[in-house]
């Protein structure tokens, strides 16, 4: 393999019913920095059903060239037939870089498709970087559970693959009226050549999701007072769609059932987001929530325990500080539906 | 009679694992080696199967010998069969190099019974990429299904299997032909309370153990380190919490604070807007 | 069709491995049944190995077995508020085999020593709880779990459920413990350097050291601290009468923390950050609490026959060695084709027989005399810090007066008199 032949980086754009779906512009404002680092095109895939008036929007985020397979064989997205257009877009055009978003189609995709390429592919990537001479890219990702970050290289073959989590890339602001070389390519692909089908597509709201699974837990203790006090717990959580959690001592008051319990007799859990209200942070406690990425605290004692061991702490009355927080994030949350339509 | 294999890993449990500061490290004495949870699911599904259409289950794992201990789990949920393919060749392979020495021992095992149906965990918890599975797919030239969340048909006979497959907002009902790979949901079932049989069946289980030597048409070059296109460059420990910032302010402005926190990371809250 | 083993044993712990490691070793097909994860996952001690007993099932298992220093200085502390009196052996002649004893962990000794088990042949399934004895004619014939078919069978069946034996009691062999048979135990495994330890505690290499801490650690109730060196870690805990607790409303963690913020104590800490936090029951009634341990088809081992020594921390030991003598006599029942309360009952003859039997009897009286006197702790251990503090004060005064201060401080000559005789009567239990 001639590294020098692959050029240029790649980001491939995720739609569904039409619409770009946000880590893909995230991914191209990610890919811009790349791209010009290296001094070379930063270029969109894009394959999709009647997509092809989504290639403005592609230029308005920073791309300069965009690869189009448009066509009904992609109506849905099934990996066989999406694998073989980017399959054949890389093998023709040949990109050192090649970013995917960290979702359930873009790991998908990638992973079938840097089998076939026989290529590296970083997984769930939070940070970017490439070396301006040798066009190697840096992609660090969290490891073994998130307890270390670790960089992945991929030295002697092309294209660098890497699928990106959501949300960690800043997007560019779009530039209206910024223009691209659209590039339409066309597969010879029937139906026939398509093992699977999609029989149907049913939308549906997400249940709650077991604690020891949860992104989010709110978890309350023995300062809640009493089994009235601790719905306060429950009505946070509902209003962030989180899952609820409790010290022993809140447990052992009846106030929760047992498979609600955090620590060393209970439930490990590694949320993204941890709230321990009214809770001491006995090492018990601790030792099943302090790996959690954020740790926000609200207790009555400043020499809480818990204060060490969190990211943020507020002193404070919980039925003071927690009212407080379900009134300001229910108006959050009303707000971004007025100008973001979607909730 | 379906022929189900599943590939299982034995990992450690990265949620009560310590890291040594100073080397950055993983102090495995510090973690137990359990099965991959997912890949507990992976084989209670193929068990299920099993039990609904008749057939056999094997699990298959490439991993150091003490994995062992991880196919006799799966034999207590209920596998009949367990392969473990073991060899200092495979050590250090990444999602690449792991996917061909599967394939490899796939292939051994379909010869002595063709296979209808893989089952993967959805991810390994400490290589935790989710690539393996759909690696295997390739591989074989067979359709991969991912994010299965619950089988709804497997008909041999016609050579299809219906499935839902896991949206960010949904599902779809997808159909594949067979043969076919599915990784799976960790809520497509409920790993029960394995029976006592099982349990003393898993104890006297000594399951199929090859070396690389055992593998046929193997190119030694893309196993194991050698045939692993990516490397760890360097490790670092995650940025540390300063220890607690305390916020002041009024109790308004506190709660101000939080929530601006936690619009930061709002997507937790709407997976859905991803798509948006 | 439920199986049918020759023998099930109960209990992974060292009664029941040394069991069914005897048996498998001698061709008996065994099923060893473990509630835990792995043997030795949730089992506790304070961390003495003897190495005697284990050396007569598998001679010079240390040079493989998972154990963490040899113990050369044993130091007993009596302990005041802010003093303590402190004495200690030393000798490195412990420091080579045979050896004398070692601390051990058992979360991994446990689990190494049944992994030997199952090289004989024994078949281990672990996370599975037996429930109860399965009972046909009187006669002890199987097992049931808490598993789906659950039911398992066996000519013998060895209780080693260690201490509150679950299935001893559904046999009527014993009944709940009063407070004044059990201690309850709090322990942590605190993680630290190992070039610190042996810093801190005067080692050098592999060497290890125990401190047994009697005296203000218990805050007056009968018991004990302790405080053990392992490779890269310390074990700390203390152990007190249940009685003890109830009365003096204490809960076992807190005397923990008590003892590890003592001033005597705390700077052997400095560093260390928590492991593990366990809490277990040593039985301690002794000879007079001793349950039924024969039945028909049915042998008690080990903590679940309340064998430990409680005076001095001796329990694994005679765990093992009840376990072996068990499997003795199931291999002469077995000659026989025998298996009822009768045949089986040489385990019981020899057990008593032994080093255990005797000292148990020896022991029989020890615990409840300690029980009955408080003043042992309340009063004597401050005295002797009082005298020791007076002794090697210069101050100016002759040590004759000193003398004489210290005497008086141990107060009238009634109270001497007593102080004679508790003090005879102690000697009398402990001899
Ligand atoms: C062997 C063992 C195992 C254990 N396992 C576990 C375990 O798995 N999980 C576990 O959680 N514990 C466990 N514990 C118990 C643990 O030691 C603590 O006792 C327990 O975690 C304390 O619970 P808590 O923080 O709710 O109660 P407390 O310690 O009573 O703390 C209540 C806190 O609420 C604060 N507070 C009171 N009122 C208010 C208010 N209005 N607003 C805000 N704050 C307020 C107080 O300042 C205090 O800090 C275990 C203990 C032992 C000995
Ligand atoms: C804090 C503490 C310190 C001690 N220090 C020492 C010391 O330094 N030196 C010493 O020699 N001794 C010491 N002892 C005593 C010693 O630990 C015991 O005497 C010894 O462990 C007894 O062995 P065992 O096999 O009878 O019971 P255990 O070690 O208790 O083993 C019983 C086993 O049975 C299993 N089990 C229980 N119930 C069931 C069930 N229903 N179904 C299936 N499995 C079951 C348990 O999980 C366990 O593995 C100490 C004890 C304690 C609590
Ligand atoms: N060494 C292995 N042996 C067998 N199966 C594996 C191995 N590694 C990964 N798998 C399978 O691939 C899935 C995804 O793994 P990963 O790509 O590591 O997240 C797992 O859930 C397993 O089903």
């Amino acid at each position: 393999m001639n590294l020098e032949d692959y050029k240029g980086v790649w980001v491939f754009i995720e739609q569904k019913d039409g619409k770009i779906a946000r880590v893909s512009l995230e991914l191209l404002g990610a890919g811009r920095k790349l791209a010009d680092k290296r001094g070379v095109p930063l270029a969109g895939v894009l394959i999709g059903d009647r997509v092809k008036h989504l290639a403005q929007e592609v230029f308005a985020y920073g791309a300069d060239l965009l690869y189009l397979y448009d066509d009904p064989i992609f109506h849905h997205y099934r990996t066989e037939s999406y694998m073989r257009a980017v399959i054949d877009c890389c093998r023709k055009y040949k990109p050192e870089i090649f970013l995917y978003g960290a979702t359930s189609t873009g790991k998908d995709l990638a992973s079938a498709v840097a089998t076939d390429l026989a290529t590296g592919l970083t997984a769930d990537t939070t940070m970017l970087d490439v070396d301006a001479e040798t066009g190697l890219l840096e992609a660090s990702r969290p490891a073994f559970g998130g307890n270390i970050m670790a960089t992945i290289l991929c030295k002697k073959d092309r294209p660098q693959m890497a699928t990106v989590r959501p949300k960690v890339m800043k997007a560019l602001e779009p530039v209206p009226g910024r223009s691209g070389q659209l590039i339409e390519e066309h597969l010879p692909l029937g139906e026939e050549d398509i093992r699977t089908k999609v029989l149907e597509i049913v939308r549906e709201t997400q249940k709650k999701v077991r604690i020891d699974e949860a992104d989010i837990i709110v978890a309350g203790g023995k300062g809640l007072g009493s089994k009235e006090g601790f719905q306060l717990i429950h009505q946070f959580a509902d209003v962030l769609g989180a899952s609820v959690g409790a010290s022993r001592d809140a447990v052992e008051a009846g106030w929760i059932e047992h498979h609600h319990q955090v620590g060393q007799t209970g439930v490990t859990v590694t949320p993204k987001i941890y709230f321990a209200i009214g809770i001491s942070g006995a090492i018990q406690h601790l030792v099943g929530m302090q790996n959690s990425g954020l740790i926000i605290a609200i207790n009555k004692d400043p020499n809480a325990a818990i204060f060490q061991a969190c990211h943020y702490g507020i002193v404070g009355d919980a039925f003071e500080i927690v009212p407080l927080l379900i009134e300001g994030f229910q108006a959050a949350l009303a707000r971004e539906v007025q100008y973001g339509g979607k909730v | 009679m379906l022929h189900i294999v599943a590939c299982i890993k034995q990992v450690p449990d990265t949620k009560i694992i310590k890291m040594n500061p100073k080397t950055n490290t993983m102090d495995r004495s510090s973690a137990p080696a359990i099965l991959n949870p997912y890949d507990a699911h992976a084989v209670e599904e193929a068990v299920r199967l099993k039990n609904r259409y008749g057939g056999t289950v094997s699990v298959l794992t490439m991993g150091p010998p003490p994995a062992v201990k991880a196919i006799r789990k799966c034999i207590e949920i209920g596998a009949d069969e367990g392969y473990m393919i073991t060899d200092r060749a495979f050590a250090g392979a990444d999602t690449l190099a792991t996917s061909y020495a599967l394939t490899k021992a796939l292939e051994k095992i379909g010869k002595s019974r063709s296979i209808d149906l893989i089952i993967c965990g959805k991810m390994t918890i400490d290589g935790d990429t989710g690539q393996v599975g759909p690696g295997i797919a390739r591989r074989l030239d067979i359709p991969p299904l991912t994010s299965v969340k619950k089988v709804v048909e497997i008909n041999k006979e016609k050579g299809y299997a219906i499935v839902h497959r896991k949206l960010e907002d949904g599902y779809e009902v997808v159909q594949s032909t067979l043969p076919c790979l599915f990784s799976v949901e960790k809520e497509i079932n409920e790993v029960p309370y394995a029976p006592l049989p099982n349990m003393i069946r898993a104890a006297r289980y000594q399951p199929h153990i090859w070396s690389v030597d055992d593998l046929e048409d193997v190119d030694r070059t893309l196993l194991g380190l050698k045939g692993s296109p990516t490397i760890v460059s360097k490790v670092w420990p995650p940025e540390k919490p300063k220890g607690g910032e305390m916020l002041t302010g009024t109790p308004k402005e506190q709660a101000e604070r939080i929530i601006s926190l936690l619009l930061e990371r709002k997507e937790l809250f709407r997976a859905k807007e991803e798509l948006g | 069709m439920a199986e049918k083993f020759d023998v099930i044993v109960v209990g992974a712990g060292p009664a029941g491995t040394a069991c069914a490691y005897t048996l498998a070793k001698a061709g008996v097909n065994v099923l060893l049944l473990e509630r835990g994860e792995y043997p030795g996952s949730k089992n506790v001690m304070g961390g003495v190995l003897y190495r005697k007993m284990m050396e007569d099932i598998i001679p010079e298992f240390y040079k493989e077995a998972p154990v963490e220093r040899p113990i050369v200085e044993q130091r007993f502390m009596m302990l005041d508020k802010e003093s303590a009196v402190t004495f200690s052996y030393k000798g490195l002649e412990w420091n080579q085999p045979p050896y004398n004893n070692f601390t051990v962990l058992r979360a991994k000794f446990d689990q190494w020593f049944a992994d030997k088990a199952v090289q004989q042949g024994a078949l281990l399934v672990n996370e599975t709880v037996a429930l109860e004895c399965i009972v046909e004619d009187g006669k002890v014939v199987g097992v049931r779990t808490d598993r789906p078919d659950g039911d398992v069978y066996a000519d013998v069946v060895v209780l080693a459920d260690g201490v509150n034996s679950l299935l001893a009691k559904s046999l009527g062999f014993h009944k709940e413990f009063r407070p004044d048979e059990v201690a309850l135990a709090v322990m942590e495994v605190l993680k630290l350097d190992r070039k610190i330890i042996e810093d801190r505690f005067n080692l050098e290499g592999d060497q290890g050291c125990t401190i047994e801490i009697f005296g203000d650690a218990t805050k007056g109730i009968l018991g004990t601290a302790w405080l053990y060196t392992n490779k890269d870690s310390l074990n700390i805990g203390v152990g007190t009468m249940l009685s003890g607790l109830i009365k003096h409303k204490i809960k076992p963690y807190e005397l923990l923390e008590y003892v590890k913020q003592h001033p005597m104590i705390r700077p052997y800490l400095q560093g260390t950050e928590q492991q593990e936090y366990l809490a277990h029951l040593i039985p301690e009634g002794g000879y007079n609490s001793m349950p039924q341990i024969v039945g028909d088809g049915v042998l008690v081992v080990g903590d679940a026959a309340q064998l430990v020594n409680a005076i001095h921390r001796e329990g694994s030991n005679m765990a093992m060695t009840s376990g072996v003598l068990a499997a003795e006599a199931i291999l002469r029942a077995r000659e026989a084709n025998d298996f009822s309360k009768t045949m089986l009952d040489s385990y019981r003859v020899n057990l008593l027989d032994s080093f255990v039997g005797q000292d148990l009897k020896k022991y029989k009286d020890a615990t409840h005399h300690f029980e009955k006197f408080p003043h042992y702790i309340e009063k004597y251990i401050p005295m002797m810090n009082r005298a020791a503090s007076q002794m090697f004060t210069v101050d100016g005064a002759s040590k004759w007066e000193k003398q004489k201060k210290i005497w008086r401080d141990i107060g009238s000559a009634g109270d001497k008199l007593k102080i004679a005789r508790d003090l005879f009567q102690a000697w009398r239990v402990m001899k």
